[in-house]
């Protein structure tokens, strides 16, 4: 399969991309590893007439904990991911969920802002940052500004990037003690994407009740979807049995999915309430190891 | 566009279209014909080269992204004419029966064994889940990948 022509730019800056992007407009793409955007142009679904390719800016890879928070480069790729010692030791709900996205060689290019740039609610990140509370950061012609997560993903394949501005960054509080986290998906295969997948992060307070909860779904929804019923009705409680199913049910309910290959609706809504009891005591577990 | 790359420790040079995949000017350019395209839709893995040593589909990367890299490809294994261990291995325990994805399998398996020594079998796997073998099955490919560390491992003790 062969794309469409296209004119292909190498800024050697994020000042470069940014100017190139606002003069090329509509036009152009931004490139970063390739994996959704070079099979899409395959097939032709996109067909953008300029490419900016932005993998020889230097200073967008990196993982890097400062001052409260884990800052990544949107360049990061998910192999980055998995084999940083950070993301392994302290953020275990990330370090779930980058093994299990693509196949290792898909995983050897993607990269991190380009899986929540897509915005494809069948990504992984998505939820996962809604569930840890991340920030990205964007970068236009006219500067940097910070936009929190839960108000990123506007529709599918949508978000409140605008026009020409760049992905370049993604931070994530640093977990408190007692935090814990955990990324549960079904997938048919290796490859696929997820039938349904649940992120849950947890802060616990010294008497073992709940202090924050963040839980968030894939792939169930137009969006990922943050369940913020699910995680108010944890505050301050305890995490036994009753309380679990309870989140389990009202993440369940919150999902939106529609039948298809992967499953009924039926199927993926029960499917949610299984993965979100299992992200839940994981992720407990987790915390309860960190105090 | 020209492009200038390094494949298994030789310079080319050649004058592309942005649009063409690295697989193709790897393949039908260059005529390097032993990387193998299969699904042609990021799935198989058959295209897979090492991009600065890392596995990647080579399918689903244009030819003008690897200017200025180094890049191996399933020629690169056998060295003064004779064949790396792990081609030694998918021969000693019938790793491959078409053939079809094994120069992917053995482009993955080169750079793994390069971080993982002494691999256990599940590590085996997970490196090989993005390479589909649609015949021999797995069992056979993950006992060359084996052989293969086992015959590395004694080299290097020696
Ligand atoms: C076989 C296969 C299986 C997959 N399975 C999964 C899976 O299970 N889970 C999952 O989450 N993903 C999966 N993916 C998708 C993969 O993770 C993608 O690579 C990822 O979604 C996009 O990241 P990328 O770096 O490749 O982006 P690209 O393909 O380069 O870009 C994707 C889109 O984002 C835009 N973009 C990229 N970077 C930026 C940026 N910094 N700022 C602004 N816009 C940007 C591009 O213009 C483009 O529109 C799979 C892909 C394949 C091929
Ligand atoms: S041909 Fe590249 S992944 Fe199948
Ligand atoms: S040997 Fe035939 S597909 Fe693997």
């Amino acid at each position: 399969m062969i794309p469409a022509a296209f004119e292909y730019h190498a800024p050697a800056s994020l000042d470069d991309a940014t100017a190139l992007l606002a003069r090329l407009g509509e036009e152009a793409k931004i490139l970063s590893g390739g994996q959704s955007l070079i099979p899409l142009m395959k097939l032709r679904l996109s067909s953008p007439p300029h490419v900016v390719d932005i993998n020889g800016i230097p200073g967008l890879s990196y993982i890097r904990e400062a001052d409260g928070v884990l800052a990544i480069g949107a360049l990061t790729r998910e192999s980055e991911l998995e084999e940083s010692e950070i993301v392994r030791a302290r953020y275990p709900l990330l370090h779930d969920t980058c093994k299990v996205i693509a196949d290792p060689l898909v995983r050897n290019l993607a990269t991190i802002g380009g899986n929540l740039a897509h915005a494809d609610p069948a990504n992984d990140h998505p939820a996962t940052m809604l569930a840890l509370g991340a920030e990205v950061v964007a970068r236009g012609p006219s500067g940097q500004r910070r936009l929190p997560i839960a108000s990123f993903f506007t529709g599918p394949f949508e978000t409140a990037l605008a026009p020409g501005e760049l992905l370049v960054e993604i931070r994530i509080p640093a977990p408190a003690a007692r935090s814990g986290g955990a990324y549960f998906k079904l997938e048919r295969k290796v490859g696929d994407f997820a039938t349904a997948a649940v992120a849950a992060q947890l802060t616990l307070r010294s008497d073992g009740a709940v202090e924050q909860a963040g839980i968030a779904l894939t792939n169930v929804g137009l969006t990922p979807i943050k369940a913020v019923q699910a995680e108010t009705s944890l505050r301050g409680k305890r995490l036994d049995d009753a309380t679990i199913a309870q989140a389990a049910r009202l993440a369940s309910a919150a999902s939106e999915p529609a039948a298809d290959l992967r499953g009924s609706v039926a199927y993926k809504k029960d499917l949610v309430r299984v993965l979100t009891g299992r992200a839940l005591r994981k992720a407990a577990e987790r915390a309860d190891r960190r105090r | 566009m020209r492009v200038q790359l390094s494949i298994n420790g030789e310079k080319h040079e050649a004058d592309v279209e942005p649009r063409l995949l690295l697989v193709h000017l790897i393949r039908d350019v260059l005529r390097l014909t032993g990387t193998h395209i299969g699904c042609d839709t990021t799935h198989c893995g058959a295209c897979t080269v090492l991009l600065e040593g890392r596995p990647v589909k080579s399918c689903t990367m244009f030819a003008v992204q690897a200017n200025g890299k180094s890049l191996m490809t399933v020629e690169g294994l056998e060295q003064d004419g004779k064949l790396h261990p792990l081609q030694e291995g998918f021969m000693a325990e019938h790793g491959l029966q078409c053939g079809y994805c094994t120069p992917g399998m053995l482009m993955t398996g080169y750079a793994f064994l390069g971080k993982h020594p002494t691999p256990t079998e599940d590590e085996i796997r997970v490196a090989i889940s993005g390479n589909l073998c649609r015949c021999t099955g797995y069992v056979n490919i993950v006992k060359a990948v084996q052989h293969a560390a086992a015959t590395l491992r004694e080299g290097a003790a020696r």
